[in-house]
């Protein structure tokens, strides 16, 4: 079957990113495709390669950066929410004219009709969020 | 099967239980994942709650998320089945659709 | 917002927005409207549902100008411009607040309580933010 997930938190404040990590990662492993993971709202902070958790402490964003790069997994955030939060691609640091750019390996920034989308084409969306 | 929601608060701390299981009825399943796996042990204050909704709807709970809490060895509710991730997966290609009561 | 996104895929599935949150205390309501907004310009067919706090999304008279917000409750009132005329709320979620339909910015229809999970059935994909 065809999935998407959808991410509304954060990484470590919540457990939403976690949970949505160990299901797709159950999905994968039941042979199901996983055709998009969405961060919005404070999702997309699951999206910076700047995190440096304690070396004993699960690495959340590398955990989906691997998984993306393992499987092929599209991991969007959203663009609107991310520069609300300071996310920042190569693309929108010349956009608005920032001195830097943040995203980790396999995530990439667009709009949101990329959850409609999902959405839409999708047999189920799963969310995880507070 | 209808719809699967999920709850993920303790319904000791926010109302969403309640106001899940009072909009929910035949054919739709409740799986409780993260804080709200609490409420599928055996003798809290919200038991009746989970036994009256168990009349019409599926109940699930998350094993990981109970353990992770120090209640895998507890008694669970007797309507509340545990399943893994990949149960977790399996409700979700089972319904039509998954609604999460954030 | 990016309202200049389009959908090519040609597929309408029925969504349904299911608000329970107050506006202003947290950012979901606001960002649950622009995916709505989002969802419309795709030509999807969408519904939005307002029970528990999310009844207070809809109120009259707000001015969250006194704490610098945007008041973005003007944007449910332009929602028909982008086809979405499909607006529950509960009523027993109003009377439990001690709010009527006169309380509302916007046009309603009122559905008790029991009519929720019929509702939610009609639809192909539920987002609750």
């Amino acid at each position: 079957m065809k999935l998407a997930v959808l991410i509304n938190e954060g990484p470590y404040q919540h457990q939403a990113s976690d949970s949505a990590y160990q299901f797709v990662t159950a999905a994968l492993a039941a042979g199901h495709e996983v055709m998009r993971v969405f961060f919005y709202h404070d999702g997309v902070n699951n999206g910076t390669r700047l995190t440096t958790p304690p070396q004993d402490d699960r690495h959340i964003q590398r955990r989906w950066s691997a998984l993306a790069d393992e499987h092929k997994l599209d991991l969007v955030l959203c663009v609107a929410a991310c520069q609300r939060r300071g996310l920042v691609d190569e693309g929108e640091m010349k956009r608005n004219s920032k001195d830097a750019h943040n995203i980790a390996d396999g995530f990439r920034i667009s709009g949101l009709g990329q959850l409609v989308e999902a959405g839409i084409e999708a047999d189920r969306l799963v969310t995880f969020g507070d | 099967m209808s719809t699967l929601n999920i709850v993920n608060k303790s319904p000791f701390e926010k109302r969403t239980l309640e106001q899940c299981l009072k909009r929910i009825g035949e054919g739709d399943s409740v799986l409780l994942i993260e804080d709200a796996t609490i409420s599928a042990v055996n003798g809290t204050a919200y038991a009746n709650l989970l036994l009256e909704a168990s009349k019409q709807s599926r109940l699930y709970v998350l094993q990981p998320d109970l353990q992770a809490r120090g209640f895998a060895e507890k008694p669970l509710l007797d309507p509340v089945e545990a399943v893994d991730y990949a149960g977790f997966v399996d409700l979700v290609v089972k319904h039509e659709r998954v609604h999460s009561w954030l | 917002m990016m309202e200049d996104e389009e959908y090519q895929g040609g597929e309408v599935k029925k969504f349904l927005y299911v608000n329970r949150r107050l506006p202003h205390g947290t950012v979901y309501a606001l960002e649950s409207l622009e995916t709505v907004l989002i969802g419309a310009a795709f030509d999807q067919d969408v519904s939005m549902l307002f029970i528990d706090d999310g009844v207070y999304q809809l109120k009259k008279d707000q001015a969250p100008e006194s704490i610098e917000f945007k008041n973005f409750s003007k944007t449910y009132r332009a929602l028909e411009m982008y086809d979405v005329e499909k607006l529950f709320v509960e009523r027993e979620s109003l009377e439990e607040r001690g709010l009527s339909e006169d309380d509302l910015l916007v046009d309603v229809e009122v559905i008790a309580s029991k009519e929720v999970k019929a509702l939610i059935d009609q639809n192909d994909v539920v987002l609750s933010f």
